[in-house]
């Protein structure tokens, strides 16, 4: 399997603060990986960190997307490159609609104009995968809008990006159980569309019971302690992290 | 790295081209009766007129320059061209235009709006306006929107008689008096009883000459239940002299009318920009101001609006940004001097650079407004830690039956923000200044949707190079 990212060994700080020590992480072209853990424990530090956040500085290891040095790329040329991540808490942005938002990043991503009649077609094909009101479309990105659109708002963004690296961080987290269903057919929906790498970090679950997972990875204290199979997603619903905390 | 952005680019070398001014009549610096007399002259100004800028002229030289704002100390009227008169007369057709001027103005696409989007248009170039035009459906309603220098000959000479600097009498301050001295150019606008004008008119000042002043006079009537929206755009090439724009805007609106008075204005960072700009307003009447603010070196602009009759109302939706080298002080002034008035003010201010944004308010509520309502509501937002926001509010209630209140909020772009946007691939520059547009939002969505570009097109050219 052709890789998409190879992290080797690597530590993360936030300004004096080791948060990641060490991580090694393998993702290759159409694997859906989870990354589990307790909160605290450096999961979405590890996202930020590859989406090149500026809270974070990379101290040690080696973090390579397609084989290119990823710490010396910006955050722009990351997403330019392929790289997508999906927010925890997702900004609001007033004055720009979700729309022209989107339409501006496919022209940054693509370097062309992005014509309007197709993108319109192909921005209403995929809010209605994910049951959103065409509304939402001409509304000012993530203003106003509950936990659960905003959320749906990362997916459609995904869905219209198309990355080659999908991270999603806790979107799963607050929502009620029809707003992750939809969240997952978003996910699916991605998994159809694209052979892209997918990193789902998550303390729970739920979001996962549709979705076939190929490896799960499981964090505790800033280092990833056990990876597996999707196995290993029955065995922390089973007893916890609590285990992997002791050994 | 590639640049993209929402709206096109604009270059900054609309703005400054200049054209020769060598063969234009222009009177020498500085500033004295014969000078006046001169302008009087060139102006053929009527009897009163004349009498009015002579006596404008000696208020100017007992008043002081104002001490309370930024410094006016790069400002001497010796050296200051009060008067310059293109070497064009004015017409209502752009082929008439001379070529370098009417280029000017295509550049800055007033001609193509006209075509577009406007009821009528004004260009004034320097001292003296070049072009001035009105629809004939616009026309044949009754409503006149000339020059004020032909008006003050026809039809409405008592009524400009009447009017001109009423609102803001030359004792009002020292450039009130300079304007009332020298003043040239601009409009007249009156709508009669009934009217609505749907699409917008425009004029629009280009200071063209180094050194010269600018000293356009507007004056607009609205009457009885009628409409008008009325646009100023302003800018200037940069020169190394300071220029100073010292205008007037009287507006008087009716009873149960309405005026929206929008500006966007862009003079050149060597412009002193000491304008005046008053509304009356009448029984049920309401004026709504609509104000962005990017250029000149210095500004001191406060549009003041007079709530004399009864349930009358104000809006003001204003955003300043002050860059490098730029010291702006703006903000509105309402005074509420009958029953049920009400005011809306809300103000966004941007600071980057080492720019200074001054935001100031005033509102007096009389003892005779009983049910007066007021709300003040001021944004500041700093790019950088050697930018300066400050926000001065004045509030002066004589009655215990009035509602006012006001607000204010200082902060900056956050980095989260930046690193969302730039995570979908905007770059840094159109990241920030996606954030500033949207900051500034409040403004342009009350902009016609070609000016609201504009703005964004302003916004975009200001943030550009704001990134070390």
């Amino acid at each position: 399997m052709e890789t998409v990212l190879k992290i080797e060994n690597l530590s993360v700080s936030a300004g004096e603060k080791e948060i990641l020590h060490g991580v090694d992480l393998t993702i290759g072209k159409g694997e859906v990986h989870v990354l589990l853990g307790p909160n605290g424990t450096g999961k979405s530090t590890l996202g930020s960190a590859i989406m090149g956040s500026p809270e974070y500085n990379v101290t040690g290891g080696k973090m390579l997307y397609k084989g290119e040095d990823l710490t010396v790329q910006s955050v722009s040329e990351r997403a330019k490159n392929g790289i997508f991540l999906s927010f925890q808490d997702p900004i609001e942005v007033p004055g720009i609609t979700v729309s022209s938002f989107l339409r501006s990043a496919l022209e940054a991503k693509s370097g062309k104009r992005v014509r309007l009649f197709d993108f319109k077609k192909q921005l209403e094909e995929k809010m209605e995968i994910l049951g959103m009101d065409k509304a939402y479309a001409n509304r000012d990105l993530n203003v106003g809008f509950s936990g659960g659109e905003k959320k749906k708002t990362e997916i459609l963004q995904m869905l219209m990006l198309d990355p080659e690296l999908a991270i999603l961080d806790e979107t799963d987290s607050g929502l009620d159980v029809d707003a992750v269903r939809t969240v997952s057919q978003g996910i699916a929906a991605y998994k159809a569309q694209s052979d892209g790498g997918l990193l789902i970090i998550t303390h729970s679950t739920k979001i996962l019971e549709s979705l076939h997972v190929d490896f799960a990875h499981i964090m505790i204290d800033g280092n990833i302690v056990k990876t597996g199979g999707a196995e290993l997603i029955d065995e922390v619903n089973a007893h916890g992290f609590s285990v992997y905390e002791e050994g | 790295m590639d640049e993209r952005t929402q709206v096109a680019d604009i270059d900054r070398s609309v703005y400054d081209i200049r054209n020769d001014s060598s063969r234009d009549y222009k009177l020498e610096a500085g500033l004295t009766a014969e000078l006046v007399k001169k302008i009087s002259n060139e102006k053929n100004d009527p009897e009163w007129m004349r009498e009015f800028r002579l006596r404008s002229l000696e208020i100017y030289n007992s008043l002081d320059v104002p001490d309370w704002g930024p410094a006016l100390d790069g400002l001497d009227m010796e050296n200051i061209v009060t008067y310059v008169r293109p070497n064009t007369k004015m017409s209502a057709k752009w082929e008439e235009v001379p070529e370098d001027i009417k280029n000017t103005f295509e550049r800055l696409g007033i001609p193509k709006a006209e075509r577009e989007s406007l009821a009528g248009v004004g260009a004034q170039y320097d001292s003296e306006l070049v072009y001035h035009n009105v629809r004939k459906e616009v026309a044949d309603l009754g409503v006149v929107y000339t020059d004020l220098e032909s008006a003050m000959h026809g039809e409405y000479a008592q009524m400009i008689h009447t009017h001109f600097m009423q609102l803001v009498p030359p004792a009002d301050h020292k450039f009130a008096a300079l304007h009332g001295a020298v003043w040239s150019g601009g409009s007249f606008v009156y709508v009669p009883k009934g009217v609505k004008v749907e699409i917008p008119l425009q004029s629009y000042f280009r200071l063209n000459a180094p050194g010269a002043g600018q000293f356009e006079h507007t004056l607009i009537i609205v009457d009885e239940g009628a409409y008008l929206h009325f646009i100023e755009g302003c800018s200037a090439p940069k020169y190394n002299v300071a220029n100073l724009h010292a205008g007037c805007v009287e507006l008087f609106c009716g009873r149960g009318a309405t005026i929206r008075y929008s500006t966007i204005e862009n003079w050149s960072k060597n412009m002193y920009n000491l304008n005046t700009k008053r509304a009356l307003v009448a029984e049920g009447g309401k004026v709504e101001w609509v104000s962005g603010s990017f250029g000149s070196h210095v500004s001191y602009l406060y549009p003041m609006t007079i709530l004399q009759g009864k349930g009358s109302k104000m809006e003001f939706t204003g955003i300043t940004f002050a860059g490098k080298g730029q010291n702006l002080d703006t903000g509105a002034k309402v005074l509420h001097a009958a029953p049920d008035t009400s005011s809306l003010i809300n103000t966004k201010s941007i600071s980057k650079d080492g720019g200074i944004s001054t935001f100031r308010s005033a509102v007096e509520v009389k003892k005779q407004a009983e049910g007066a309502k007021s709300s003040v509501s001021c944004e500041s937002l700093m790019l950088d830690d050697i930018s300066r926001s400050d926000t001065i509010p004045a509030i002066d209630v004589r009655t215990c039956h009035a509602d006012v209140g006001h607000e204010a909020q200082i902060g900056k772009i956050s980095s989260e923000a930046v690193f969302y946007l730039m995570s979908r691939g905007l770059s840094e520059a159109d990241a920030r200044a996606t954030i500033v547009s949207g900051f500034a939002d409040n403004v342009s969505k009350e902009l016609p949707l070609e000016y609201a570009v504009e703005m964004n097109n302003l916004i975009r050219l200001e943030m550009k190079g704001s990134i070390g």
